[in-house]
């Protein structure tokens, strides 16, 4: 069955209306998606039926309240310079995305991984099963990595990526984002997102982006234009800062 | 501890990680021919009891001897032609991350956890379709655990890993629907 995009663009306004009325009433903010938001397809016949069991973190010894660690091995020095990684320049327009992780009584997350993929200028992932015909560019392949510093923050040096088609319904198109991979002091915290760059118009027509009904949580997920952060006549800057949700271990002051 | 900073909401990891998450040897915690490797492996299913053969796991867990450090060099790479030197074959990085195949199987290679109680890996899971992504834990052993204990009789087996032949465990996952897995919210 194919779905046009009136139909999940009514789907959306419906979630959101229900959303907005139990906020309105008295309800908590609710940040991250529901994992059954049925506008985005794919999640029907894989979101869990049974409520999650909690696990309190009263218990020291609870293994995920520790996570994986990093180090200066795990990444290269060009990893976080996604337009030196092949011989030649990329084509599109050059970015620099860099922002602080941080937790949720805003500490830095320091020398944590930070991951990221994205597709191309064209809209094209360096990926097999990616068949939008638009062009694969020889000079990127649109995944880096690093280590935040000690104050939490992570630069990026890339392409701005262009909008896709999907097939969720017919005309769906993403829009333009980059996902990002992010680990915390605990596994707990463990995090995999999307940014987005300002005032797409696709937005509106998005359900992955509108899969997270809290209008002030969706526009966690928009960078900001920082002029200071471009570079003349090298790159455009947008800032986009993390925050990662869960239970941390216990802070240990200039820990970590 | 004030919580002033609200979090960054979760999306899907999607269909396109491939080429940018998977690393050589993630399936590999164990130090290269050590004796007392074990396997965790299963497949990951949908609503349908169809395989999920687009799902990217991570493990995380304590080393034989308790230890909840980890250590660097899950992802080593190599400084000079920027590629992956896979791990140094000594260090427990407790860390592993594998993508399902086209049966949507994965088969990790480990050590046994050192935890207190009984020993369990615990299971990231994040897929194409998942807006969040999902916690479990694979227990190689039963025994009484304030997480086991808490869950319905019925339900407690989805948390346990089935001995198998050859150091093996069989861990399947269950997203949706009959013998859903227990899946976790930490708080
Ligand atoms: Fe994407």
């Amino acid at each position: 069955m194919t779905h046009a995009q009136s139909d999940i663009d009514t789907a959306m306004d419906e979630l959101q209306h229900a959303y907005d009325e139990a906020l309105a009433a008295g309800a908590p903010a609710r940040h991250h998606p529901r994992r059954d938001y049925a506008p985005y397809r794919s999640s029907l016949l894989r979101h869990p039926k049974r409520p999650l069991v909690p696990v309190t973190g009263g218990d020291p010894e609870t293994v995920e309240l520790s996570g994986p660690v990093f180090g200066p091995t795990d990444v290269t020095e060009t990893d976080n310079d996604l337009t030196v990684q092949h011989g030649g320049e990329p084509l599109g327009e050059r970015i620099t995305v860099s922002g602080r992780l941080l937790d949720r009584a805003g500490r830095p997350v320091r020398g944590q991984l930070i991951e990221l993929w994205q597709a191309n200028a064209s809209g094209r992932y360096a990926h097999l099963r990616d068949q939008h015909p638009a062009p694969l560019d020889p000079h990127f392949t649109g995944a880096g990595r690093t280590l935040t510093d000690d104050e939490g923050r992570y630069t990026f040096t890339t392409i701005k990526p262009g909008a896709y088609p999907w097939r969720n319904h017919t005309n769906a198109w993403r829009p333009a984002h980059i996902h990002f991979s992010v680990f915390g002091t605990a596994f707990t915290q463990r995090l995999v997102t999307q940014m987005y760059f300002p005032n797409d118009p696709l937005f509106p027509h998005d359900p992955i982006l509108r899969s997270v009904t809290d209008r002030a949580a969706r526009e966690r997920l928009v960078a900001t234009y920082r002029h200071e952060l471009s570079r003349p006549e090298f790159s455009l800057g947008y800032e986009w800062d993390i925050v990662l949700d869960g239970p941390a271990a216990t802070w240990i002051e200039e820990g970590r | 501890m004030a919580e002033t900073f609200l979090p960054t909401p979760s999306h899907t990891v999607g269909p396109f990680y491939g080429y940018a998450l998977p690393f050589p040897e993630g399936e590999q915690i164990a130090p290269k021919g050590h004796p007392d490797t074990i396997v965790l492996h299963g497949y990951v299913l949908d609503g349908h009891g169809d395989p999920v053969p687009d799902a990217l796991l991570e493990f995380w867990q304590a080393a034989p001897d308790g230890s909840l450090t980890g250590a660097p060099g899950s992802l080593r790479r190599d400084p000079v032609t920027g590629g992956h030197l896979g791990r140094n074959g000594t260090d427990f990085t407790g860390f592993g991350r594998v993508a399902t195949d086209a049966d949507g199987h994965y088969a990790l290679h480990t050590l046994q956890p050192g935890n207190a109680g009984p020993p369990y890996i615990s299971v990231c899971v994040f897929a194409r379709g998942l807006l969040h992504h999902l916690f479990t834990r694979a227990y190689l052993a039963d025994g009484a655990d304030p997480l086991l204990d808490s869950v319905e009789r019925e339900r407690r087996a989805t948390l346990l890993a089935r001995p198998g032949e050859n150091r093996s465990y069989r861990f399947d996952i269950r997203l949706q629907g009959e013998g859903e897995t227990v899946f976790l919210e930490f708080t």
